[in-house]
């Protein structure tokens, strides 16, 4: 995973709640054994309307989504990230994002960052009001700037430290192997195995 | 009643953590419970700073979508599959309903099925392919073979995972990163859930089923009231439940926003898995059943925060919107988005009712639906079909109305066939299909057209969810059967009483 510090580019505003995964990514692009390449499914359904945000210049060569609440909600997709990031997306703003899709997007190197729905509404106005406007994602600071708009946001310890080393989480894991195989000694003997099986 | 109501569980979600996380009394719910037995090396740190804790995941359900990369992964970083005695994979998503004996037309679909056919057998996976007696939706084949069991970790590359904290295991969806991890590690670093009581006492009345206690509990806490937590399912109303409408409460904790929903394990759970297949035997059978009854929340803990539901007047709910928060009972109306004080609600509201081609004030019981689609890993079981052919024996479907009806498993499938269900639904004109996940999310040929409105017994109403354009409103089993008689969304209360004769 790279490193992530700090980002800017351009903001879209998404002027929607409950965007849920179904629409991130519709389910018939689940077929692919890929994990990259998903840029054009990424709101596939939406992105037919000639009005959508994305369907319009300048929020075409965005990076910074600035979304309603809620965002992410449904499957446990990873192909919702990997279409985002495949599309150009650093970052996602929200007030709240769905627990698995807020995971999903750390192990991927998305920026989830939870910024309070009243400064998602003065950003999604400057935004508007100056369309091009470019969003600064600052990691380090944990502060997202659009304009003369300058929130703080939330992001939990870890994954930030995580996001800013670019560290993979296997590799961590895996240091703690010995404990793994100490804790396995201990299982209980009538826990179940999947093998061999059993008619 | 919609996610405008600021629920009060959610009000706590956002007071200040310090006094629950850090002052965590010795008492204990049963979701802590659960991870304290798991914890293979406790997180370092405090509040917002502390590391995640490693857990160790005692199972590993895989099917074929949101795994190719994982095991792309193992790969090539060249890790092995470190416990494949601890998991088990099956084909549900892309299958096909109907000609299984035959090659999979979508090359796309054929393509990630032999992907998972080829990855189970190169890293020694034990896996259940369509036409085998054990294939089906992953969430229906783990307790069928009591593979899910009380107190166990179990996770899955799917969000409905949360259907095994029916059997009081601590079960959720996982993305494909964290797939590959468990694959490599069979751990998780995870932080502490909070943890939500769901009180639901009294008594259901007939024709309320447990599906209608969930889509109660995500109107009254909306699409995010769970974001966070683990949901603890209690009361008179819950113990009263099967297991299998147990399964159905639990699938949707997700659609409350919860990674994970439980119930205590009690003599219900363990009558449940005594004959299973792969439930303990002998004396680990009594060790089991020892530690399952250690599984309960105590009577001082105290969880982070509280919603209760009366059970005794609940009615029939049904979604019309498309998100699972927008529902209300089936005797009310079509709401206006002017019931909705905050102005994203309000706006949400209107894209609903745009999509789903409603009007403000319409009664829900006018709403005529074209399709009725009994299945998915919410109601899918046999008591699923059992229900709804209650509902339809001696009685005759809308000409208009197409209905499919598909098993959860093949096993689920050979049950109700053993039992004569499948004539009961073909002599109604009901499709009976092999079983899958189907039209729950169409990822296989079952699809809604454009603009085509279904009764959905399925857990997910977005827009395009059953196909494209396809319009949804989530609904319990006995309400699909009604809907599919009455041509509208019906409750069984307004079919006429079936005399003797009519029933062959």
């Amino acid at each position: 995973m790279d490193k992530f510090s700090t980002h800017t580019g351009i903001g879209v505003p998404l002027r929607q709640s409950n965007v849920d995964t179904d629409q991130i990514i519709p389910a018939v692009y689940l077929k692919r054994i890929t994990r990259t390449g998903f840029e054009d499914a990424l709101f596939s359904s939406w992105r037919k309307n000639p009005e959508f945000i994305l369907n319009q210049e300048p929020y075409k060569a965005g990076s910074v989504l600035v979304a309603g609440a809620d965002f992410g909600t449904g499957s446990s997709r990873e192909h919702a990230v990997w279409a985002l990031k495949d599309y150009g997306f650093k970052a996602v703003l929200s007030s709240r994002f769905a627990d698995i899709f807020r995971g999903n997007s750390g192990k991927q190197g998305l920026v989830a960052a939870e910024v309070a729905q009243d400064d998602i509404e003065l950003i999604w106005k400057v935004l508007e009001n100056a369309p091009g406007t470019e969003v600064t994602v600052d990691l380090v600071a944990k502060m997202v700037t659009a304009g003369t708009v300058v929130a703080p946001f939330q992001i939990d310890d870890y994954t930030r430290w995580r996001l800013l080393e670019g560290l993979d989480d296997i590799g961590l894991t895996l240091r703690d192997e010995p404990a793994i195989t100490a804790f396995e000694a201990t299982r209980p003997s009538f826990k179940p195995t999947t093998l061999p099986a059993k008619s | 009643m919609t996610e405008a109501t600021t629920p009060d569980a959610h009000d706590s979600a956002q007071a200040p953590t310090v006094s629950t996380t850090t002052a965590r009394k010795t008492a204990k719910t049963l979701a802590e419970k659960v991870w304290r037995d798991h914890v293979v090396k406790q997180g370092e740190g405090d509040g917002d700073a502390a590391q995640p804790d490693l857990l160790y995941i005692d199972l590993h359900l895989i099917h074929e979508v949101t795994s190719p990369q994982a095991f792309e992964g193992l790969r090539l970083a060249g890790r092995p599959l470190r416990r494949p005695d601890l998991t088990i994979a099956t084909e549900d998503h892309n299958t096909p309903t109907l000609a299984i004996d035959k090659p999979i037309a979508d090359l796309t679909s054929r393509t990630q099925i032999q992907t998972l056919r080829n990855n189970c057998a190169e890293f020694g996976v034990r896996l259940h392919s369509l036409g085998d007696a054990e294939q089906g939706i992953v969430h229906v084949v783990g307790p069928q073979l009591g593979l899910t069991q009380p107190g166990m970790t179990v996770v899955c590359g799917d969000s409905h995972t949360s259907t095994h904290g029916a059997v009081g295991a601590l079960a959720f969806g996982i993305g494909t990163s964290e797939v590959e991890h468990v694959m490599a590690t069979q751990t998780l670093p995870l932080k502490p859930f909070k943890t939500m009581a769901i009180n639901v006492e009294g008594s259901l009345r007939p024709g309320v089923t447990s599906k209608d206690i969930i889509l109660a509990i995500i109107a009254k806490i909306g699409t995010g009231g769970g974001q966070g937590y683990v949901l603890e399912y209690r009361g008179s109303a819950i113990r009263e439940l099967s297991m299998d409408a147990r399964m159905t409460v639990c699938n949707m904790s997700i659609e409350a926003g919860a990674r994970a929903g439980m119930i205590a394990p009690d003599e219900t759970t363990f009558e449940f898995l005594k004959t299973r297949p792969h439930a303990p035997q002998g004396a680990d059978w009594d060790a089991a059943v020892d530690y399952w009854k250690s599984l309960t929340t105590e009577d001082d803990a105290e969880f982070d925060a509280e919603v209760f539901l009366d059970a005794n007047t609940l009615e029939p709910f049904v979604t019309w919107g498309t998100n699972p928060g927008q529902g209300v009972s089936l005797n009310d109306v079509v709401p206006s988005p002017e019931d909705f004080g905050d102005e994203n609600a309000k706006a949400a509201a209107e894209r609903a009712l745009t999509y789903m081609d409603l009007e403000a004030g319409t009664p829900m019981k006018d709403i005529r639906v074209d399709t009725v689609f009994l299945g998915s890993c919410t109601n899918s079981r046999i008591e699923d079909l059992r229900a709804a052919a209650d509902i339809i024996r001696g009685r005759e479907k809308d000409p208009n109305i197409r209905m499919l009806v598909v098993p959860g498993s093949a096993r689920v499938r050979l049950e109700a066939e053993a039992e004569g269900l499948d004539k009961v639904f073909t002599d109604f004109g009901a499709e009976w299909r092999f079983a899958g996940c189907s039209m729950c999310l169409g990822m296989n040929p079952d699809q809604l057209e454009p603009g085509e409105r279904c009764a959905s017994t399925s857990n997910r109403n977005f827009e395009g969810r059953q196909g494209k354009g396809g319009r949804t409103h989530l609904v319990s089993p006995v309400v699909a059967a009604a809907t599919a008689i009455r041509g509208t969304l019906s409750s069984p209360s307004d079919l006429a009483p079936v005399f003797a004769s009519n029933v062959a």
